[in-house]
């Protein structure tokens, strides 16, 4: 049948949907509606590169301008999955070259993708406009040279902690002067100097940059030219902030900054020198959001400047603000809705500085609008733990943790169950939380009772037993994605709730008591799950079969279980002989 | 203290009707004379069963997947809710040799902490024993790391790690791997012929005679025609006897320093190397003569 009148309209009122979900939705309700949907679907956004393959996406939906994927599990940014895993970029792009002329937008994170996937997306897409790499590595910055010469229309390259081999800053001189169109640029993670002149030239010619993120090696005195030719930017992430004291500049900086009237976000803010935190005072009032995270400087410091950025929502910074700090915070930040505060010193035996669980209580007390945290401190008590739950309902993520990943109550030397489970029990959005603490069963007991909404979550030195999984995985409605080290967790709840994992992405078990044979028995009964044995010993059947595995990482997917890139050390279901693994 | 007990799933015995179950306790679960104690109900709820999500407990012709009671009350008043000490990770007590699906529960001894109902302070005692047994546990379990810190703990990013450690006014190393002072220094290292690489932390050794057994190890599969005796896990290797080995074996194993220069392992004092050394290559003897940058610069790429 023709495309007739009917399917037309029927598109025009589909390109209003936006969100995945509701195209998935509207998909599902008759054939002609799916064979709608999928050829105007423009947008694609795909969990674990591992749960479908190129050729799959490309059958179903033909006409897609933007790809975001994400590939390696959460827990690779803590190196507990060996290199050379998987998560290749290049088996996509060079099947979405022929298959996506039009492409515009690519966004992947945690993928290894190199300098020839690079090269290939610079040279195969006309339109090609947004390249966002987060947590990404594999690629060097001849790759990103490429993208520079060759994408015409590029707006945004954004590398976001991306681990790149810097071979030089020369990178940066590729991009040609015709290149007017950038809208956003990131290269903070490098270390490479480019060449500022380049630099500076490039900000000078792209009146819609928005974002800009410089590295570190742009020092403080080449700071002020920047801004200035760029006076519309909204983000901005300096290079190292420090430089010797000199009042000229010093005032070409707040000179620089006054002209800056749309800021919003600021980060970078190495190696800062203190002194020149005035230069910025202009911009504090409009300041949503800032990351301090790598400066080191005393509370103090962090307090003059947080305390004028009254309208502050988001506030990353090193536990150097101290309890003192975040109390000054809570007081003077009432828009705040997310709070992150890094260690200075994680190795460090002993605390080197004043931050404990009081700092958080007191953001909770004084911040109304707080949903989102991420705490590192080396103390908790189930006491602040009741409190904040108490204080700050409208929790969506949690995460805590203590340095000492087994630490009890210190007031009481209780397990941190009470106060954990105050915090399922009483923040009832909550989607994601991480715990740490010495924690018993009973724990995963009260989230499994009353974290029903919560999708993702972090557990590591926890729990006594099966049970304590088996909560969780039958408790927990909306769980999708579990991971978990150094547990006591293995066959029986894994088991026993096989059909569970199928309504996840993933679950991730690492040094936990998962031996070979459930994991070959799990397999064998979810043939739509994909389990990887990932064991750096050599084969497990070498092993006793109740033997544990390293790490289990389990999976939905569609595509083939026995992908074409595993190493020699990961392990799944041989699908010609059921019951024997290759 | 209960025996470990064997339990198959694939329908070799009888599902457990749930009355029953307050009898059938696994080693996991509470001891036998809490259950009898408390009661039994809401057990379709804790029975451990394979089956798909919505569906009753089915009438098991085929057997797909046992009802295990866990003879645990949940919803009671006086919780024995189940917490073994010690054993936490035994991963040798889950090993049965005897039987082929069998799946062994961890045995332990159980502490009954549930008692407490709201956490006073009068198990105090027996808190602090399973602490301690648990610490202990979890150094045991760790890698073998000459510092006793845990691989990816605390759980920072690398990128985070390394400017941390690189926080002082240094130009040298900006976003480079190497991290003084941090608890862990991951460097890449890549073999000529192996399809991929592997990071190593090199705080984790302390001479030369531990990397290399340790990379001799985790690259033995790659190699063809290696050192002819074939060096076996614990064999103890002395550096010359190693050195003298890898040559033998044709490959040699270098390093990427902080200035880029490619020189040969071996050749400086421990400290001086782990402090300078970027990467590692694990390269074959006939490329490793002379050791000109030009050389490593057209390899690097491929890596």
């Amino acid at each position: 049948m023709a495309y007739s009148f009917p399917e037309e309209v029927l598109e025009h009122v589909f390109s209003f949907l936006s969100s995945d979900r509701d195209r998935n939705a509207v998909s599902l309700v008759c054939k002609s509606w799916y064979d709608i949907e999928r050829w105007c679907r423009r947008r694609i956004f795909v969990g674990n590169c591992y749960a479908v393959s190129p050729e799959i996406v490309i059958r179903r939906f033909p006409e897609l301008r933007a790809v975001e994927m994400k590939g390696k599990p959460h827990f690779a940014d803590f190196n507990l999955v060996p290199e050379g895993w998987g998560a290749y970029a290049y088996p996509w792009i060079a099947a979405m070259e022929e298959a996506y002329p039009f492409l515009e937008e690519i966004k992947l994170k945690r993928m290894v993708v190199t300098d020839e996937s690079l090269e290939l997306i610079s040279k195969s897409y006309k339109s090609f406009k947004v390249l966002v790499l987060t947590s990404c590595e594999g690629f060097t910055t001849d790759g990103l040279a490429s993208i520079a010469a060759n994408c015409r229309h590029l707006r945004e390259l954004d590398l976001r902690e991306s681990e790149v081999e810097d071979l030089s800053g020369h990178w940066l001189s590729h991009f040609p002067d015709s290149c007017t169109s950038l809208v956003s640029l990131n290269m903070s993670c490098l270390g490479s100097e480019v060449s500022f002149c380049a630099l500076e030239r490039l900000v000078a010619r792209s009146p819609n940059l928005r974002t800009l993120r410089l590295n570190r090696a742009v020092p403080l005195e080449r700071l002020a030219n920047l801004i200035r030719r760029a006076p519309q930017l909204v983000e901005l992430g300096t290079g190292a902030y420090s430089a010797e004291i000199r009042s000229d500049t010093f005032s070409n900086l707040a000179d620089a900054f006054s002209a800056c009237k749309q800021l919003k976000a600021l980060s970078g803010f190495w190696d800062v020198v203190p002194s020149y935190l005035p230069a910025m005072y202009s911009v504090c009032s409009g300041i949503t959001s800032l990351n301090l995270s790598y400066a080191a400087i005393p509370s103090s410091d962090l307090v003059k400047l947080i305390s004028q950025c009254q309208n502050l929502q988001r506030l990353w910074v090193l536990d150097y603000i101290e309890d003192s700090g975040l109390d000054a915070l809570a007081a003077s930040c009432k828009d705040l809705q997310e709070l992150r505060v890094f260690p200075s010193d994680p190795f460090g035996a002993e605390p080197n500085v004043s931050l404990t669980e009081q700092g958080l209580v007191s953001v909770s007390e004084g911040c109304p609008k707080l949903e989102s945290v991420l705490y590192f401190c080396r103390q908790m008590s189930n006491a602040a733990l009741i409190a904040i739950a108490k204080n700050r309902p409208n929790f969506i993520r949690f995460r805590l943790c203590i340095i000492d990943p087994q630490a009890p109550d210190y007031l009481t030397l209780e397990p941190l169950d009470a106060g954990f489970g105050a915090i399922v029990e009483k923040c009832k959005e909550l989607r994601r939380l991480s715990m740490t603490g010495l924690l018993t069963d009973r724990v995963f007991k009260y989230i499994g009772s009353h974290a029903k909404k919560l999708e993702m979550l972090s557990i590591a030195f926890a729990g006594d037993s099966d049970l304590g999984l088996h909560h969780v995985l039958s408790g927990c409605d909306s769980l999708r994605k579990l991971e978990i080290r150094d547990c006591p967790f293995g066959d029986k709840a894994l088991l026993a709730n096989a059909a569970k994992l199928e309504t996840m992405r993933s679950l991730w078990m690492s040094s936990c008591s998962v031996s070979f044979g459930a994991c070959k028995l799990l397999a064998q009964k979810m043939p739509r799950l994909n389990v990887e044995v990932i064991d750096e010993r050599g084969p497990p059947d070498s092993r006793p079969e109740g033997c544990s595995v390293e790490r289990a990482y389990v999976y939905r997917t569609v595509a083939s279980r026995q992908r074409l890139d595993m190493p020699d050390f990961v392990w799944t279901h041989d699908e010609d002989s059921s019951l024997r693994y290759s | 203290m209960s025996i470990p007990q064997e339990h198959d799933y694939i329908g070799l015995s009888e599902p457990l009707p749930s009355e029953k179950s307050s009898d059938k306790t696994t080693a996991a679960a509470t001891p036998s004379s809490n259950v009898g104690r408390n009661g039994v109900f809401s057990l379709k709820e804790t029975e451990l069963r394979l089956g798909l999500p919505g569906s009753e407990a089915p009438e098991r012709k085929g057997g797909i997947g046992i009802g295990i009671g866990i003879g645990v009350s949940l919803y009671g008043k006086d919780e024995s809710d189940c917490v073994k000490s010690g054993a936490k990770r035994g991963f040798s007590d889950a090993i049965n040799g005897a039987g082929k699906w069998g799946l062994s529960i961890n045995g332990g001894s159980e502490v009954d902490l549930g008692k407490k109902g709201g956490l006073n302070g009068s198990s105090v005692k027996q808190e602090i024993q399973p602490v301690e047994e648990r610490k202990n546990e979890a150094a045991a379990n760790t890698a073998p790391a000459s510092k006793a810190q845990v691989v990816g703990w605390p759980p920072i990013r690398s990128f985070r790690k390394n400017s941390l450690a690189t926080n002082t006014p240094k130009k040298e190393d900006v976003g480079g791997k190497s991290g003084m002072g941090t608890g862990c220094l991951y460097v890449k290292v890549s073999m000529d012929g192996a399809p991929y690489l592997r990071k190593i932390d090199l705080k984790t050794y302390c001479s030369y005679t531990e990397i290399s057994s340790a990379l001799e190890k985790m690259f033995s599969c790659f190699t063809i025609g290696q050192c002819g005796q074939g060096l076996a896990a614990k064999e103890h290797i002395s550096e010359s006897h190693l050195m003298d080995l890898l040559h033998g074996s044709e490959y040699v194993l270098t390093y990427e320093d902080k200035d880029g220069d490619w020189m040969l392992v071996g050749d400086v004092p421990w400290e001086m190397f782990t402090d300078s050394c970027r990467r590692l290559r694990i390269m074959k003897g006939s490329d490793a003569i002379g050791l000109a940058p030009r050389t490593m610069q057209k390899c690097k790429s491929q890596n």
